[in-house]
């Protein structure tokens, strides 16, 4: 849906030139939701603002559903961005105009003729569910509300992407929660692409199939969201992660050990399950299966859009081969399993 | 005040007259000045920089001239205009004659005040409309103008409130209205009343105008709100 090649951002600031985005190469997916998380700065506004060319490109070119976007005429570029949604952080709604006349907005600037137009609208304020706000002006709205309005109008013309320039960030949990519900409802209902920005991890884990990590005005990190929660391969990709499961526990835990006899040995270790293994009795089943003993240390499960997602981080205790053979059973079952310390 | 004026006949009349004439002469440099003064304040918002018709070298040279032209005193201005009054209108003497110095006064005034009202609309609308795929004439006529409606409103008020005190100098050179009246009767001859008089209507006047302008402007933000 999206095809990201070599695109470079410099910006021109006082005399400085400030680079915004370094040689980023990114594919989206069609009906996907992809979502871009990194620390302010980091380059994500721009990014996405280069996708509906609100920001020029310095280098390098982005294909939106097979059209060279940063080939375009002026013209060429305006009918474009009539099937490129777009939702903003500050809602950007008109205070001049009401709510159903704000969906309308982006039907008058088309051309579609008024009585389809007003049919249209009808039916996005249904699906946002906001019908019976239809008068109503953005100033008597909330958050929530105003958000919905500005996801009614980004669909207002049938597009194809939707671009999401964090369009939570100003919402309170639970209104976000509601807001990313959704998104995700418009995605499986219309198979819409969505590209969304954040600095938050929970958006992240809670709607997108596919993330990546921006860093310093690079990507760092791209892969499935699962992938990227049981297995982050950057600091930054970590401590996002962190933020939102978290791994690390004090540090005084990795060096305490229980009292044990001489020939048993002990690993403290963490294991990552991912969903269908997170149904199964692994744990116990290893504890009977190698006569070892178990202390719990640390334990959290969650979920990551659809699937449970957990992490058991456990001091097993039992004699060295067989502990080894226990860790590997873990592995066999397709545990992630990551050995903290060893003695 | 009709108490006043109710043994005197022939001054209440005169007062009228120019009262009206006043009204006239200010009602209509207002809509001239702004049928040329809001198309050129729209133009220097959107040639300015990062704008949505950025073009720096009309923005710059549109912005010097109305700057100059704001920098000359009216009182000069309606004397430098007097060749160009008399060309298109026959003569300088008279209401008529006074619309001309009158809207060329206030066009530049005029677009600077267009200008900054349309200059509070945040970026973040233009951007929206833009990634919709508006073109620069719908940004202007359905966010921009629609957005700024109760500045733009304010703003007129304070045009037409600055083409009274306008008005009743360019009366004092023979342009007519509360002007000439104050300085005949009240100046050359004397007449106190003449000169209070027309100082009150002047006042009704101008707190009609401003009240006229809040009103409306606050009857939009009301609803809006
Ligand atoms: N119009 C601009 N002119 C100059 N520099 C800019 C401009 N826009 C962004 N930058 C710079 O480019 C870099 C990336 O900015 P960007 O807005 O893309 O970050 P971001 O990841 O969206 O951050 P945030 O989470 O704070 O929104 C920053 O250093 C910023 O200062
Ligand atoms: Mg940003």
């Amino acid at each position: 849906m999206i095809e990201i090649k070599n695109l470079s951002k410099i910006y021109f600031a006082s005399g400085q030139e400030i680079l915004a985005l370094d040689n980023v190469n990114l594919r989206v997916q069609k009906g996907e939701i992809f979502g871009i998380i990194g620390l302010s700065g980091a380059g994500k506004s721009t990014l996405i603002r280069c996708i509906n060319m609100l920001e020029k490109p310095t280098r390098g070119s982005i294909t939106v559903d097979g059209r060279k976007i940063t080939l375009l005429d002026k013209r060429e570029l305006r009918l474009a961005r009539q099937k490129i949604g777009m939702i903003f952080q500050q809602f950007n709604l008109l205070s001049s105009r009401t709510v159903f006349d704000n969906v309308l907005f982006p039907l008058e600037i088309a051309g579609a003729p008024r009585q389809e137009a007003a049919r249209r609208v009808q039916e996005l304020l249904e699906l946002v569910g906001l019908t019976d706000k239809a008068g109503m002006y953005p100033a008597q709205l909330s958050g929530g509300q105003k958000q919905r309005v500005g996801i009614a109008r980004a669909l207002a013309n049938g597009p194809k992407l939707l671009l999401s320039d964090e369009a939570t960030s100003a919402l309170d949990p639970q209104t976000t929660r509601s807001i990313l519900k959704l998104l995700k409802d418009i995605n499986r209902q219309f198979h819409l692409t969505i590209l969304l920005i954040t600095h938050d991890m929970n958006v992240i884990k809670e709607v997108c199939d596919r993330v990546a990590v921006i860093d310093n005005s690079r990507i760092v990190e791209v892969g499935h969201v699962l992938e990227v929660f049981s297995n982050p391969q950057t600091p930054t990709s970590h401590s996002f992660v962190n933020a939102v499961i978290s791994r690390d526990f004090p540090g005084e835990l990795l060096h305490s050990t229980t009292e044990r006899s001489g020939d048993i040995a002990s690993k403290l270790i963490r294991v990552s399950f991912i969903g269908a293994s997170a149904g199964q009795p692994l744990i116990s089943s290893m504890i009977r299966r190698y006569n070892l003993d178990v202390n719990i240390i640390y334990g959290n499960i969650d979920r990551i859009k659809d699937t449970p997602f957990g992490n058991l981080t456990l001091e097993v205790l039992g004699h060295p081969g067989l502990l080894q053979e226990a860790l590997d059973y873990l592995r066999g079952e397709g545990l992630e399993i990551e050995v903290l310390r060893n003695a | 005040m009709l108490e006043l004026l109710g043994n005197n006949s022939w001054m209440a009349e005169a007062v009228l007259l120019a009262t009206w004439e006043t009204i006239y002469m200010v009602l209509t440099s207002t809509v001239l000045s702004y049928l040329f003064g809001l198309p050129l304040g729209i133009i220097l918002v959107t040639t300015a920089e990062n704008h949505i018709l950025e073009n720096r070298a009309l923005n710059q040279v549109l912005g010097s001239i109305v700057n100059a032209a704001r920098s000359i005193p009216f009182i000069i201005f309606l004397i430098l205009l007097i060749p160009l009054t008399r060309f298109l209108i026959g003569t300088s003497i008279g209401t008529v004659a006074s619309i001309v110095p009158l809207t060329l006064a206030a066009i530049p005034f005029v677009a600077r005040i267009v200008e900054t009202s349309l200059k509070e609309i945040e970026q973040g609308l233009i951007e929206a409309a833009i990634s919709m795929g508006a073109n620069a004439w719908q940004i202007i006529g359905k966010v921009l103008l629609p957005e700024a409606t109760p500045s733009l409103l304010l703003g007129v008020a304070i045009t037409a409130i600055n083409l009274v005190g306008y008005s009743a100098m360019a009366g004092i050179v023979g342009g007519g209205g509360l002007g000439t009246l104050a300085y005949y009767y009240g100046y050359q001859r004397y007449e106190d009343t003449v000169m209070w008089i027309t100082v009150i209507v002047l006042i009704i006047l101008v707190q009609g105008m401003q009240m006229l302008g809040d009103n409306l402007a606050n009857k939009i933000v009301n609803k809006r709100r």
